[in-house]
């Protein structure tokens, strides 16, 4: 875990401390709503549908018990007792009043956590993959760097007002689990010889133009790092267009200009600037190193582990879904789902963020994280302990047994909530969930990712979806689209649009044909929902979906 | 030729609370139901004018469509219908008023 240093102690002192001023002289009327708009963004407050939204960062998406529990006194004290936690890493609050959001930072800022940069056109929250520190397959833990890339970033003056919102997010593993490919600038931590360095992928992107990120680097190594993300956000700065806001991001930058015309402006820029870089940053990075320290795992008896497993078939079902190879045998990686079914994709209540504190500080090495899906991890959790986690969990409605299958739905807040939506998200995750619940085939069908998003920005990551689901409004109504085969790890894919859209009472029984024809083509029961569809490709889902409709006009209505 | 102006209310969001409300006869109303009604065009703008200049009070200050029922505004467009009523994911924020 990162140590806060004076220094940074005082910035969010201060921070805040500014903030409150510029809070009092909204409501006492010296500051007009479009002066203190742009302060209130800074510290991530939005003003949604039905209330003000307090947007708080989790930083590569760890986080430690003290930090779990003060989440839930804010719920508590300042909100309605739940948060929201968002694919990018962060906890929303979704009911805040404007006076109180200074003493909730002050609350976040005395466990080391605030809200800086969490929107504008700025370098947002670094994202890494949720297992960092602990998967079996990591090359690195990809914690330190992405610190010290928020460090970087954080108030950076050159890079306060990019064209557009800028995302990273780093992985340490082969296996991409922090979706690098659709982020601005993706990071993997790989090894040449034996020296560790880092894929550049930059130029992917979701939202209105979906695109999967290009290498511009195989590798770069550590002490160039920082020298090259700085060359990359100054070139995007320069060049991003500033004149459409739908074309600002730097994936249109890189399609219009071209991978090699980019890199040749990121290499000049680099000569330019590479000497400012004096290898302090070398020195920093070996120092937040040092907070990442492996926990001292113990050495313990596992047998409860196998007893309980053999015995209680709801422990099995969980143990099989839910745990992760950790790179130390005698432990696992525990993933909480925030995925009950009927229950509202992310969001869990203060009781439930207090229990999975309390667990973590037991069980787990005081650590926890929020995966860009939506859900809790515990990373290291001995496997003997694991019968108690589970059934302590279960108490608390969190003993889910679903990652990974089709209720683990990421939904964005859709237009129960978010002021930007053109349709629901939330109630159409919760009915898959319980329809697929009630058929009991969730298990049978197997690993199989939905993700559904309100609108074209497509924040709940619609577009690398198995199933991908776009809520629309169509003429006064809410409409559906359909989108097959995207995918967001290492293979990364968008979807393929299946055709017209669906209303809100027919997109249910669509995705149940959807998976009922996956059920049928499949040719055996290993064979995955994506591996069918690339196997097949669209057709023979198309098929099933639009049963009634003649080729032609199916044809018609897609084009 | 110009659209036929059809009912519609003055909504905003409050100050420090976030909450959407609609004006009335006298002041802000959290209730749709108590919302004046706008029939004349000319007398919504001037409503309108006054609306959006109590910048101390309100945040964001727009004309949403509603139809009459007998003589209570309903909204027409679903979006207007969640801002009336609150999420639908579960009863919670206005929900639990009704
Ligand atoms: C409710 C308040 C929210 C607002 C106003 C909002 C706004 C936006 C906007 C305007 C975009 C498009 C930006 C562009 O393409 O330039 C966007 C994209 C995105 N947002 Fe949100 N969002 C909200 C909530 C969320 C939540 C809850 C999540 C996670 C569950 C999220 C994650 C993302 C992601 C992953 C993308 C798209 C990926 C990309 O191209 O970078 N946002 N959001
Ligand atoms: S996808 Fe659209 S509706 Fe959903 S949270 Fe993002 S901006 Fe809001």
């Amino acid at each position: 875990m990162y140590h806060y240093t004076d220094f940074d102690d005082a910035f969010l002192k201060e921070r805040n401390a500014q903030f409150r001023a510029q809070v009092e002289r909204r409501i006492d009327g010296s500051l007009t709503e479009d002066e203190f708009k742009p302060l209130r963004l800074m510290n991530g407050l939005y003003l949604q549908l039905h209330a003000y939204m307090l947007r708080v960062a989790i930083p590569y998406g760890t986080l430690n018990s003290r930090q779990m529990d003060t989440l839930a006194m804010i719920a508590d004290k300042w909100d309605k007792g739940y948060g929201h936690f968002t694919t990018r890493q962060n906890i929303q609050y979704n009911w805040p009043e404007l006076r109180d959001v200074p003493d909730m930072l002050d609350a976040l800022a005395a466990v080391n956590m605030h809200a800086i940069q969490t929107s504008g056109n700025t370098i947002r929250n670094v994202t890494a993959d949720h297992f960092a520190g602990a998967a079996a397959d990591e090359v690195a833990d990809p914690r330190p760097v992405a610190e010290l890339i928020r460090q970087w970033s954080t108030d950076h003056p050159e890079f306060q007002f990019l064209p557009r919102k800028f995302k990273v997010a780093v992985t340490g593993a082969k296996a991409d689990r922090a979706v690098i490919k659709a982020h601005d600038i993706g990071l993997r931590i790989v090894k040449r010889d034996a020296e560790i360095g880092y894929e550049v992928v930059i130029g992917g992107g979701l939202g209105r133009t979906p695109m999967i990120g290009k290498v511009l680097y195989d590798f770069v190594s550590s002490e160039d790092l920082l020298p090259t993300l700085e060359a990359i956000v100054s070139v995007y700065n320069l060049l991003g267009r500033r004149d459409n806001k739908y074309k600002a991001r730097i994936k249109i930058t890189v399609h219009e200009n071209g991978i090699e015309d980019i890199r040749a402006r990121v290499d000049a820029r680099y000569a330019l600037i590479r000497d400012q870089f004096t290898g302090v940053d070398q020195q920093m990075l070996a120092r937040i190193e040092a907070d990442f320290a492996q926990p001292s795992f113990r050495k313990a008896d596992v047998t409860p582990f196998h007893n309980t497993y053999q015995h209680d078939p709801l422990f099995r079902s969980w143990a099989d879904t839910n745990l992760a190879a950790h790179r130390n045998p005698d432990y696992a990686i525990v993933s909480i789902s925030l995925k009950a079914h009927g229950k509202t994709p992310g969001d869990a209540t203060s009781r439930q963020m207090r229990l999975m504190a309390q667990i973590a500080k037991r069980y787990g090495h005081d650590e926890l994280r929020i995966s860009h899906e939506q859900n809790v991890i515990l990373p290291h959790v001995h496997k003997g302990d694991l019968p108690s986690v589970y059934y302590a969990l279960k108490a608390e409605g969190l003993g889910t047994a679903n990652i990974g299958l089709i209720s683990d739905i990421i939904a964005c807040p859709g237009m129960d909530y978010c002021a930007l939506a053109t349709a629901r998200s939330i109630p159409i995750a919760q009915e898959i969930a319980t329809r697929f619940d009630e058929l009991k085939l969730e298990h049978e069908v197997g690993p199989l990712k939905i993700k559904i998003s309100g609108c074209i920005n497509a924040c709940g990551h619609h577009h690398v979806g198995h199933i991908g689901i776009l809520g629309l409004d169509r003429a006064g109504v809410e409409n559906y689209q359909i989108t097959l085969g995207g995918d967001g790890t290492e293979d990364a894919a968008i979807g393929e649009r299946a055709g017209p859209g669906f209303s809100a009472e027919e997109i249910i029984p669509a995705v149940e044909r959807i998976v009922l024809a996956y059920l049928d083509l499949r040719n055996d029961p290993a064979e995955e929902f994506l591996q069918t569809f690339r196997r097949l490709g669209l057709a023979p889902f198309k098929a099933a979906l639009y049963p009634e409709a003649p080729a032609q006009k199916v044809r018609e209505n897609a084009a | 030729m110009p659209k036929p102006f059809t009912p519609k209310v003055i909504t905003a969001n409050a100050l420090l609370e976030g909450d959407v409300i609609y004006l009335a006869d006298n002041g802000w109303t959290r209730q749709l139901a108590q919302a004046e009604v706008f029939t004349d065009e000319a007398h919504a703008d001037l409503r309108m004018i006054e609306a959006a200049a109590q910048t101390g009070e309100v945040v964001g200050v727009y004309l949403a469509d509603v139809t009459l029922e007998g003589s209570t505004p309903v909204p027409t467009h679903f979006r207007e219908d969640f801002r009336a009523r609150g999420p639908s994911n579960y009863a919670h924020g206005k929900q639990e008023q009704f």
